[in-house]
This record gives C-alpha cells, structure tokens and sequence, in this order.
C-alpha cells in the first residue's frame, strides 16, 4: 500500500541521498578543469611547480571523487527501488538521457581518470595532459546527460501520453535534447561547479599564504584560482538569469512561490527584495520593493504580465476538473470499454490528466470527487511560498559576494599585492564552504519548486512511489545515515589531513613539513 | 528505421553484451576484491594486489552502471519491478559496492595497519557480496518471482526478502561467486609474480572447479523437471507492449523447450563448460592470459545459457504469470529503442577502443619494487 507516510519517506531519501551525491560533484566539475589548466601551465612552461600543483590538486580531487563516485551510483538505484511507479511512467523517455550518460560520459572519465593518478610515468606529456582534459570533459559530460533528464522533469516536451501502454512515451529525442530547461540548467549548475572548484583552490592557497607556508606554490596557485573564479563567479549570476527565465517560461507557479507573489501585479512587477511570507494568511509582511524590477528580469519585457499565486491557483482548479474528465475515460479504456467517444472525451482532455491525477492524493475514485478536494489539490499545486522565497534569495546573495571576493582576488593578483592584504585571505578561507551551501539552496529552489510534481504538470509525486512499506523505508533511510555519515567522517578526516600536509604529502623533497607525513608501511 | 520487433531482440542481445561486459571487466576486479585478504598476506603484497586493478577499476564500474541505466532507458518495466520487488537486495548490493570506490582510493592514504586492514575487509565485501547477489537474483529470475501488476501497470512484489535465500537461487549464487572469482584469479596471474601469483593460481584452479560443478548441478537441477513459464496466448511481437494481454502457463520443464526447439543453442553451455575447463587448464600449465580468455567465455556461456533458456522471458511472475515480464511487452517504445540502439552502436566501440588503449599504456606485472618506490603515489 502507497500511504503518505511512503511518499514523504521516500522524498526525504531521495532529497537526502541527492543532495549529498551533490556535495561531492561540484568540486568535481570544477576542480577537473583547474586541474587541466595548471597542467597546461606545466606542459607549456616546463616548470616543476606546475606539475606538483596539479598531482597536490589532484590528490584532493581523488579523495573528493571517491565519493562522488559511491554516492552516484545511489542515485542510479533509487528511481527502481523507490520511485517504480515513475520509472515505469517515464523510463521511456528519462532513462534514455541515463543510458548515455553511461555510455557517453561515465566511460570516459572513469576510465581516464585511472590514468590521471597512474600515469604519470608511463604515459607522455601530451598524453597525460590529454587525458586530464578528457576527465573534465568527461565529467561535464556527465552533467549534461543528468541536467536533460533533469530538464527534462521541470519542462517535459518531445513526450506523448499513451493510453495502451499506460505511460509517457518518447514523440522527438531532439526536443529532449535541446529543451530549453536543461540548457539553462546545464550551464548555470557547471558554471556553480567551477565556482565550487576556484573557491576550494583560493581558500586553502590563502590559508598556505597566512601561515607562511609553501608560498610560492600557493601564490600560483591562488593566482589561477581567481581568475578561473572570477569569470565563473560572473557567469553563474548572469546564467542564473537565464535559469530564472527559463523558469518564468515554463513553470509559473515556482517563480510566483520564488518571489512571493500572492496577486498578479500590473506589468513590469515590482521585484521583493525582503519580505516575511506566511503561507497561512497568504500575504507577506515587512516588504522592501524594488518598482518594475521582476518584470524586467523575468519577462525581458514591459508589458507581459506575470500571474500571481491566487490566479494560478485558480488555473489549476480549472484544470483539474478537466483532468477528471480525462481520468475517467482513461479508466474506461484500460478496462477495454474502448468508444468513439471515450477516445475523443480522451484526446480531448488528454492535456489535464496529470492535474486530474492530482486528486488521488484525496480519493481512489477521481470522478466522486468534492469541490473541496478540488480546492485542496489546486492548493497543492502552489508549492510552499517562505522556503522557496528564503532558500532563493541565500543562493542570489551567495553569488554576489563570490562575485566580490573573486573580482578583488582577481584585482589585486593582478597588481600582485595579495599575499599582503590579509583581511582578503581570511576572507578566502572562511569563504570555503559556502559555495556548497549556494548549490544546495538551488537545487532546493528547482525540486521543492517541482512540487507537487515529479514531471511537472503530468506525474504527481505521490503516485511515483514504489509499493514498499514503510518499515523498510525507515531501514533503508536508518542504513544510509549510518553509511553515509561514516563516508563523511572519513572523508572529511583525510580531506584535511591532505590539506594540511600541503604538497609536502607528494615526498618529492621540495617543500616543508615533509618530516611530518608518517612513512607508510 | 528497424522494424520494432527486431529492435525488442536486439535490445535483448545488447542487455546480454552489457552484462556480459560487466562479467568480464568489473567481474574481474570484484573477483580480485574478494581474493585480496588471501592471496595478499603482507601490506606490499596486498598493495600489488589492489595495483594490478587501481587504473582500471572505476572504469570498470561503468559497465555495470550502464548496464543498469541500459535496462531503465530499454526495459523500464523490468527496471522498475525487479529493484523495487528485490527492495533489501538491492540495498545490499549498493551498500556493498560503498566499499569499493573508497577503499581504493582512501586505504594507502593512512599508514596505520588497522585501518588499511579495515579496508582491506571492505574491499572483499565490495566485491564478493554484489558477485553473489547477482547469482541469486538469476536463481530466482529462473524460478519466477511473486509479484504483479494494478491495473495502472503498478508493479506489487507479493513475496519476503528471505525467500529469495532458497537452494536453488543459492547454488545460482555460487556459480556467480565462483564465476568472478576465478576470472579475477585468471587476471591477478597476468598481473602479478612470486608468491602473490601462485597464491591466485591455487584460487584459480579452485574457484575454476567449483564454477564448473556449481554450473553442472544447477543445469541437472533444471533438467530434472524444474518448473519454467510458456506463453500461451498468440505472440504479436511487433505489438505495443502491455504485460497483462497474454496468457502464461507454468511447465515441468520448460526452460529446456529452447534447446528442444533449436539444438544448436546446446553450445552456449557448451562454451561454458568448455572455456571453464580449458582455462582451468591453462591456469594449471601456468598460461594466464588464455586462461583470462578461458574464463570470460564460461562468463558468456554462464549468462548466455540463463538468458536463452528463459528468452523470450525476462523476468516471470510465479504467482500472477501473465504479469511476465517478456522480451516483447516489457520494453521501451518503437522510438527509444531505435535512438538507444544508436547510442549504443556509436559509442560502445569507442569505448572499448579507449579502454583497450588503457589497459595497453598500463601492461606488465605489479611488483613489489614498484610498490615500494611508489610509496606515495600508488594505491
Ligand atoms: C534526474 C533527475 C533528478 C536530478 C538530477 C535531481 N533530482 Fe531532485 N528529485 C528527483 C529527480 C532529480 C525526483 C525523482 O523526481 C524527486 C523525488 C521526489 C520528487 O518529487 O522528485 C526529487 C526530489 C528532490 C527533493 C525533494 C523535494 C521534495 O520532495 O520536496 C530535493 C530536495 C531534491 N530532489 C534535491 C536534488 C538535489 C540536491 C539534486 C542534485 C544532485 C537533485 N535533486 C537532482
Ligand atoms: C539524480 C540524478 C543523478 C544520478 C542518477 C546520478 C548518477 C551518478 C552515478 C551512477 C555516478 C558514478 C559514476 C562513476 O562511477 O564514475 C555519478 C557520479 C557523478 N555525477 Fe551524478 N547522478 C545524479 C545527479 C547528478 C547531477 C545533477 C550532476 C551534475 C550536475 C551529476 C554529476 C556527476 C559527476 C560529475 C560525477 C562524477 C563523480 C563525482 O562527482 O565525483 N550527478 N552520478
Ligand atoms: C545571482 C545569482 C544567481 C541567480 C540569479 C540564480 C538563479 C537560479 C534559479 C532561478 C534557479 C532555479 C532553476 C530551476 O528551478 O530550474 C537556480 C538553481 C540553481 N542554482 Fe542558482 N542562481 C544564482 C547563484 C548561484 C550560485 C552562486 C550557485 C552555486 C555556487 C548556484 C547554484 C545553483 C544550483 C546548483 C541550482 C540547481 C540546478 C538548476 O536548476 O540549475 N546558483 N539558480
């Protein structure tokens, strides 16, 4: 049996495991390509340094990757094991973009990324190099494939409901593909990605520069890091703009939940810059606006109108009672009382199942469904106004001030006076973590966004669950807590014992401190 | 554009090449995971052991995920019943797999003992557990699975984790283990000398016996009546794919019909048994690369004989037969199967090409010299 307490369970084991899958593969896409630039460096100078940079750089990577690694291959199981109904649903067309992504992108950075570590003798300089730049594109690869199917869910086009095979099926790849949604989502995650990777290499270069060690190898370092962050940190705002766009384009009620927009306002809207929404009373309290702003912004025009939450929702309600109609003739159908008519009143309202689905959440039977019920799923259609407000605007802010910290670096390694302004390296350290905290916000705004949909206005999530039960649920989610904060120990332990060591843990004899990594053996 | 209903075979043919890449590449280093605490008994030996497959494991890996993501995108239905009904199986496969990418990577990082043993415990389990699970998931595919499907095609798996733990899913279960393990054994011989290769060599010759006596009892158990699934309704092969418009009849005997029908198939067990026994002799006269050719032709035999006793079925459902999941109405639409079919076609030489070259630039044997010179930098 499929209760609420199955699908919360299960969304918070797939949020979980996502969203930890996701601490490890922004410093994969970002550091790959730091990775191929100081070995260019290398290759092109001949210096020394250049390669020690990338091999210390690389270590942290490997121990970075590993769980990466591990915790994607989670990813990779939960649509079969918790989410059946929706791999059944949606497998013809969602599964295509995860089989590439194997055959196109895993292939290639796993297998080069062997080399990476091992071939530092054996292969030659061109060919290492080669193969350090087929890892990142490898893994850039990867997020192409993964953001389509992403994409895919947020704006589903190139698909057909077919009512013999009761599920979507695939009418264009190339609409899959090209959709709109995935590109913006694919350059605005990488872009956060390199961010990702520029904040780690400055953070732990500024910390080298403020304890007096390896100077010189942290300068180089600090220097690359903040210009490849520099134009990153730019590029994630301006295409975070465009992420937002494509938002306004395809799913309004996300961005009227993003912005707390309870009424439709005259064209161009005004932008909220702060406001304390409460979804109980529907309004929000202490707002500070900034005139036409979200207008500009989000329809690049003066004159479209965006609606607000109470017209969307009543939309929906309007959808759902045609998308009664179209689960009733569906049910005729499957039960073989196949008409002229069921068909037509199918084809008809074809459009609306999805929102006809919605009422299952309240009753078997959608057809007997009250005007309540009906303003309760046209209700669920809005998702959750104050996180979505709050988790978007700590992710805006974030960008601005990497924007900051980055575009300072990036001035004063130019002027090469750095390694002096010590508020600036402190700055750089205590920055670290946070990128990770920008990217979680986001994908917080796009699937909290989502709901109550996991393919948006077609499959609702409480259908997309598998019929497990809940005691295994909790077993499942009692066993990856207890995995994965070991995971986390561990790699959290070896991640700084490595950054501490500094490049004195490669043993090539050239930096302090090497007395203090313990032999092995 | 093929016609759908060759595609719904190819897709069956390209599913086996799948598996039967993840056999021979990830087979191989799973089977070396599970024989690292024994044939390694020194910190050096067992770093030459981990060594021999450091560059390539990950790599490996992929043939497995893809293989997963292959059945998502080509069978969805098969996909979604068989992870979520095998629920607990699954989790201990992907818990046990948790080992691997970091006890590769995280064991040589740390010098004190307990913790590259540690390691070196979750590494066997990383490669023998999921090698067995995989066996007894084919044990019970061949006997079907207690499951069926609502009439909005939700799959419901009726039966316990602890029934999938019966005889015959066990002995399925040994065939696997012994499978993987003697080809990693075959693999460590290439890759190694000393001690560390006749140790591999003894695994070899042992595993390679168990396989072929597992293998042998569980075909005289099929053959002596076991119960296997026919469809008895018309076959419309081209048709759209709906699980629950045919009719199935369970059958003393039926997993033999295919052979019955088509004699030739008999050598498809006959390549296991016979690529089984020649590369236990090889191993014996001290021939290892044959031998590791030997063993992935009993893996292409083992699989194959599963697949074309079962063909056209995929996964059959012991308590609701006609929710059988077969070749023709478990599968993706006319047009996923074509693009997917493409995919496939374009991109898996490249990648066999580029791992070939891989494992070229990384040939000859891991020594403990290496190993002490590289004591930072290697595995
Ligand atoms: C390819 C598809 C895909 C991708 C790339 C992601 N997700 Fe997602 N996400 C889903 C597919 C999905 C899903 C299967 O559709 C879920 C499960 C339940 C649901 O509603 O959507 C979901 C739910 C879900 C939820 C729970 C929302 C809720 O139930 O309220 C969160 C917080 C995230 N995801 C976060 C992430 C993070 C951090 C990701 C980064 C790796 C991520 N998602 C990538
Ligand atoms: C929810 C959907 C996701 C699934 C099913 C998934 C699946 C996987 C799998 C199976 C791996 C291991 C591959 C290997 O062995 O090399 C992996 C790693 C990886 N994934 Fe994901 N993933 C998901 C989300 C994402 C997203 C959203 C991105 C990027 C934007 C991404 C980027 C990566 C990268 C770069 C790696 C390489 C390993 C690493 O991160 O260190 N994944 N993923
Ligand atoms: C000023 C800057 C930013 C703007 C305007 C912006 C805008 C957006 C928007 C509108 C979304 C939702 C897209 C959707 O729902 O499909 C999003 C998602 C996301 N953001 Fe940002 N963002 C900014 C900064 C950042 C920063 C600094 C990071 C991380 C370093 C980041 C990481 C992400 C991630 C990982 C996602 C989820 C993936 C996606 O949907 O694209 N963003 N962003």
């Amino acid at each position: 049996m499929v209760t609420e307490e199955v699908v919360d369970l299960s969304r918070l084991q797939f949020a979980a495991t996502a969203f930890y899958h996701f601490l490890f593969v922004p410093l994969t896409l970002g550091l790959s390509f730091l990775l191929a630039i100081m070995e260019t460096t290398y290759v092109m100078t001949g210096k020394e340094i250049y390669r020690d940079m990338t091999k210390f750089w690389g270590k942290l990577f490997g121990i970075n990757f590993a769980l990466g690694v591990t915790t994607g291959i989670t990813m990779e199981f939960q649509f079969g094991t918790n989410w059946a109904y929706y791999s059944h649903y949606v497998g013809d067309i969602f599964g295509a973009p995860l089989a590439i992504e194997g055959l196109m992108a895993f292939f290639l950075e796993s297998t080069f990324i062997g080399l990476f570590f091992f071939g530092w003798e054996k292969l030659s300089k061109r060919q290492h190099l080669t193969i350090t730049y087929l890892t990142a594109i490898g893994s850039n690869l990867s997020a192409v494939w993964i953001l389509i199917a992403n994409g895919w869910m947020q704006n589903p086009i190139g698909a057909e409901f077919s009512w013999v095979t009761m599920r979507m099926e695939m009418t264009s790849f190339w609409d899959l593909v090209f959709n709109p949604a995935a590109q913006a989502k694919f350059v605005h995650t990488v872009s956060a990605g390199y961010v990702t990777g520029a904040m780690f290499v400055l953070g732990i270069s500024s910390w080298y520069l403020l304890k007096g060690k390896h100077v010189e190898f942290a300068k180089r370092s600090f220097r690359i890091a903040a210009a490849f962050g520099f134009a990153s940190a730019l590029s994630v705002i301006v295409l975070g703009d465009e992420s937002g766009y494509a938002v306004t384009e395809h799913q309004q009620t996300k961005l009227a939940a993003m912005e707390g927009m309870w009424k439709t306002e005259e064209a161009p809207a005004p932008f909220t810059l702060f406001a304390i929404p409460d979804d109980d009373k529907r309004q929000n309290t202490a707002e500070v606006r900034i005139p036409y702003a979200l207008g500009l912004i989000a329809t690049r025009s003066t004159d479209k109108v965006l609606p607000g939450i109470d017209q969307l929702e009543a939309q929906a309600a309007e959808r759902i009672r045609r998308g009664i109609v179209a689960v009733q003739a569906l049910e005729s159908l499957r039960a073989k009382t196949v008409s002229e008519e069921t068909r037509a009143a199918f084809e008809a309202h074809k459009a609306d199942l999805g929102y006809g689905l919605l009422l299952r959440k309240y009753t078997a039977d959608v057809g007997a469904a009250t005007p309540e019920m009906i303003a309760r799923a046209a209700r669920d259609s809005i998702p959750k106004v104050a996180p979505m407000f709050w988790t978007f605007r700590i992710m805006v802010a974030l960008g601005f001030s990497f924007a900051l910290l980055f575009a300072l670096s990036f001035w004063y390694s130019a002027k090469n006076t750095f390694t002096e302004k010590r508020w600036l390296l402190r700055w750089a350290v205590w920055f670290i973590p946070l990128p990770w905290i920008a990217s979680e916000m986001g994908w917080f705004v796009a699937e909290y966004g989502r709901q109550p949909w996991t393919i948006y206005g077609i499959l609702p999530t409480h259908l997309s669950t598998s019929t497990i039960s809940a005691t295994s649920l909790y077993g499942s989610l009692a066993g990856f807590l207890f995995f994965y904060t070991g995971l986390l120990v561990v790699e959290m332990y070896l991640m700084f014992k490595y950054a501490r060591l500094g490049p004195a843990s490669l043993g090539t004899g050239r930096y302090e401190g090497e007395a203090d990594y313990q032999p092995a053996r | 554009m093929l016609d759908y209903e060759t595609l719904k075979i190819i897709w069956w043919l390209l599913v086996g090449v799948l598996l039967l890449g993840f056999a021979v590449m990830d087979g191989h280093d799973m089977g070396v995971g599970t024989l690292l605490p024994f044939v390694g008994r020194t910190d050096v030996e067992r770093r030459v052991v981990i060594n021999t497959v450091g560059p390539h494991w990950d790599g490996n890996q992929v043939w497995f995920i893809t293989a997963g993501g292959a059945i998502f995108a080509a069978w969805p239905l098969v996909y979604a019943t068989a992870f979520s009904g095998f629920y607990w199986a699954m989790l201990a496969v992907l818990w046990a797999l948790f080992f691997r990418p970091v006890g590769f990577d995280y064991r040589s990082k740390v010098a004190d003992p307990r913790w590259r043993t540690a390691w070196d415990w979750g590494l066997f389990v990383g490669g023998a557990v999921p090698a067995l699970i995989f066996g007894v998931a084919f044990g019970n595919l061949l006997l079907g699975v207690p499951f069926h499907f609502e009439d909005n095609l939700m799959p419901v798996y009726t039966g316990t984790f602890w029934a999938l733990l019966n005889p015959f899913a066990l002995l399925a279960g040994v065939v696997s283990l012994a499978m993987l393990t003697f080809h990693g054994a075959n693999y460590l011989m290439v890759r190694t000398e000393g001690q560390v290769y006749e140790r591999a060599r003894l695994a070899s010759l042992i595993f390679g016996a168990v396989m072929l006596v597992a293998f042998a009892g569980a075909g005289v158990w099929v053959a002596s009546g076991m119960k296997g699934y026919v469809i008895t309704s018309v076959v419309e092969a081209g048709a759209l794919p709906n699980p629950l418009d045919k009719s199935v009849a369970i059958q003393a005997g039926a997993w033999l019909g295919n052979f019955r029908k088509a004699p030739l198939l008999w050598l498809v067990p006959g390549a296991g048994f016979a690529g089984g026994l020649l590369a236990l002799l090889l191993a014996w006269a001290r021939k290892p690369v044959l031998a590791f050719i030997g063993s992935a032709v009993a893996e292409l035999g083992v699989i194959g004989t599963a697949g074309v006793a079962m063909f056209p079925f995929i996964m059959p459902s012991s308590s609701d037969p006609r929710s059988s999941l077969t070749v023709w109405d478990s599968v993706s639409s006319h047009l996923t199967l074509s693009v997917m079919f493409w995919a496939a076609l374009i991109f898996t030489p490249i990648v066999i090409a580029y791992t070939g070259w891989a494992y070229k630039m990384m040939a000859g044997k891991v020594t403990t010299a290496f190993i002490e010179s590289h004591d930072r930098s290697a595995y």
